[in-house]
């Protein structure tokens, strides 16, 4: 045997896949190949492409399965409720007459996620900043891997921390800032603090830094080499080499890694359930006890609830899958145009 | 005379004085002063806040003072500087906090009687019972969503990276992406409204498992569509070469290759989902007694023991609590760490 020690390797390997005589040389590969054409061979080729075809189709039909039972099982419930579901305050679905709406806990779910967004996007942008440029090659890589484990604690951790710990924690700040700020609307209070949406926005916001930062970072990290080379040029200070090169170009990955982030938000849970004193009002006054999340309104009163109810609850989890799906296609839109801006 | 002035003014404007790192720390020992004497004088108190007042102080000190020495940019340059430390410490502080927290608190009841032990029967404020038929609840439900979610996810992500061409392929994909923002709440709701309402099936973890997989499935697509994607064109090339069939040439050469990436997506898979509460609740719902079956009767789960016993309002509980946390924190790092181990040391090779 004067082969070369790789294809007889490669040999080896063919004539486990294909049956076809072992030791043969490379040379007579041709007749392999018409041997390769045989029926049984294509069909399994066609059979495997429908496997792994057919996995895809069915992905889709989940996702359709999903807003289809959603609807079907809250029809029931929405025909029952004597109220307007949009613009009711109150959940009450099991009573007679039946009565619930949507309005106070879509409006607590946003609330909570944009102050969640506020408290969150300028620290996880800087660091983003950090990791990507401004700390020493030793520290960033522990950096980020901190932050990436961030992400991995159980939401229902942050939840249990948020309850015993930052709750009562958050008391001094909030009565710091109603005492000195309370001519802000935001911070007035009824002089009770506490199970707040303030302290559940900062649980949120806390559990969406490591999210906005990792993909701030990946795009900052992608800043051409050159225009980072240009601003050093012509005597930028770091700042303003970060100003003019990195934040430019990382723009739109930062505002759709701001969306993605309020995504996940406004789909929190459990978190947000230990944490709130759960209410029905529309209320801006975020210090006090009070508010409500579309989600952890299903997490706090699915256990109680009868069949109307439930179907009530799942109407609100309607709201909530359209709204994420919403800002899900508005993400992917912002990162397509940047794709094209940036090309 | 004037001459002189001027060119001095010019040497200033092109190197301008700097501050010495002697000078920064004696700006910082004077901020750390003044919150002391703030500390005392005024109601002000605690760790947290001291470190925040003293850092505030800091970099407005530093700011004003690099603004009259060093001019308008370097103190910019200095200001931004400092506020990137402030929230990469900002960002690491929660984490040392949960961490610290749980350990702290849970170590002090975990033992081994506690993992050996099951809630049947046990009061609120009984300071016995344990997490035993939780453990197993939670291993079951994960598992079960593995099996049913990385053989479905690797096939969708073999279909993406080696099959997909036209229109369905990009469709696909574009789901995969919306699924990965499907809120955890809206899973269990789906099982909740499908297997439990519809098909009229009773809790069960297996209902649970449903979910996980449907959380599991667009972590598990993404992250072998990125492993198979870096698998190098010249093996799958010189498979054809040799005559292989297109589907031996995935399963024998472009899978193993990129194998130990797929088996860190999946257990960075696995670690995200076994944390979930909230679909557990609307399916498994939770039981305070051993149930090996997870395909009957309601059975128990880490996340949802944490759950539970976090909102009795007695100290014993929220104890228990905290040490099922503990536990749950310690297999999510346990898979975090062992997926990137894995990823270190027998990442694709091209």
């Amino acid at each position: 045997m004067d082969e070369p020690e790789s294809a007889k390797i490669s040999m080896t390997r063919s004539s486990e896949a294909v049956p076809s005589p072992a030791g043969q040389p490379p040379k007579t590969n041709g007749a392999q190949s018409k041997d390769m054409r045989g029926r049984p061979r294509r069909r399994a080729d066609a059979i495997f492409r429908m496997l792994v075809q057919g996995s895809g189709v069915v992905l889709l039909v989940i996702m359709a399965a999903i807003a289809v039972f959603l609807i079907l099982q809250a029809i029931p419930a929405l025909k029952a409720d004597t109220t307007n579901f949009l613009t009711t305050l109150n959940w009450a679905p099991d009573s007679t007459p039946s009565s619930f709406g949507i309005a106070a806990l879509a409006f607590g779910s946003l609330l909570t996620s944009l102050l969640a967004l506020v408290m969150s996007v300028p620290v996880a942008v800087g660091v983003a900043l950090a990791i990507s440029h401004y700390a020493p090659r030793w520290l960033a890589g522990p950096l980020a891997y901190v932050v990436d484990l961030l992400a991995a604690v159980p939401s229902v951790v942050f939840g249990l921390w948020g309850l015993i710990y930052l709750v009562p924690s958050i008391i001094g700040p909030s009565k710091f800032l109603s005492t000195y700020f309370g001519f802000i609307p935001l911070f007035e209070t009824n002089g009770t603090y506490g199970k707040s949406v303030f302290a559940a926005s900062v649980v949120l916001a806390v559990m969406i830094i490591p999210i906005i930062a990792a993909i701030s970072r990946e795009i900052f990290v992608q800043t051409p080499r050159d225009h980072i080379e240009a601003a050093w040029a012509i005597g930028a200070t770091k700042w303003e080499m970060v100003r003019t090169a990195i934040l430019p170009y990382g723009r739109s990955g930062v505002v759709s890694a701001t969306v993605l982030g309020f995504g996940r938000a406004i789909g929190e849970t459990i978190a947000v359930a230990l944490v709130l004193s759960a209410n029905y009002e529309i209320s801006l006054h975020i210090l006090q006890p009070g508010g409500n999340t579309i989600a952890a309104n299903i997490a706090n009163r699915y256990g109680e609830a009868g069949g109307i109810g439930r179907g009530a609850l799942i109407a609100s989890g309607l709201v909530l899958f359209v709204i994420t799906l919403i800002v899900n296609f508005g993400a992917r839109a912002i990162v397509r145009r940047g794709e094209r801006e940036g090309a | 005379m004037a001459q002189a002035v001027e060119v001095k003014a010019g040497n200033s404007r092109l190197i301008r004085a700097q501050l010495s790192r002697r000078f920064l720390a004696a700006i910082a020992a004077g901020a750390i002063a003044v919150t002391f004497a703030l500390f005392i004088a005024t109601p002000l108190h605690g760790l947290v806040g001291f470190v925040l007042v003293a850092a505030v102080l800091y970099v407005v000190a530093q700011t004003v003072i690099s603004n009259v020495v060093e001019g308008r940019r370097a103190a910019m340059n200095r200001l931004v500087t400092s506020v990137v430390v402030v929230c990469a410490c900002a960002a690491v502080l929660p984490l040392v906090a949960v961490l610290g927290f749980t350990v702290i608190k849970g170590s002090a009841v975990l033992d081994l009687s506690f993992l050996t032990h099951t809630m049947r029967g046990v009061a609120e404020q009984d300071p016995y019972g344990g997490i035993y038929h939780a453990i197993i609840g939670t291993l079951e439900q994960v598992g079960l969503a593995t099996l049913l979610a990385v053989p479905f996810g690797l096939l969708v992500a073999i279909y993406l990276v080696e099959y997909s061409t036209g229109r369905l392929g990009r469709i696909v994909s574009f789901f995969v992406d919306v699924m990965t923002g499907l809120p955890s709440i809206v899973a269990g709701l789906f099982i909740f409204a499908l297997w439990i309402l519809a098909l009229g099936q009773s809790f069960s973890g297996f209902a649970g498992s449903l979910a996980l997989a449907i959380l599991m499935l667009p972590t598990v697509v993404r992250s072998a569509e990125e492993m198979l994607k870096i698998v190098p064109d010249s093996l799958r090339e010189g498979s054809y070469a040799l005559g292989i069939p297109k589907w031996v040439t995935v399963v024998r050469i472009v899978l193993p290759t990129a194998l130990a990436g797929i088996v860190t997506g999946v257990m960075l898979a696995i670690a995200r989902v076994t944390g979930e509460t909230a679909p557990l609740l609307l399916t498994v719902f939770g039981n305070p007694a051993l149930n090996f079956n997870p395909f009957s009767g309601a059975q128990a789960s880490l996340p949802l023991f944490v759950f539970g016993e976090a909102g009795l309002p007695n100290e014993t509980a929220i104890n228990r609590a905290w040490a099922a946390a503990l536990v749950l924190i310690l297999i999510v790092l346990v898979l975090n760490i062992m997926a990137r181990v894995i990823a270190r040391f027998a990442g694709v090779r091209s």
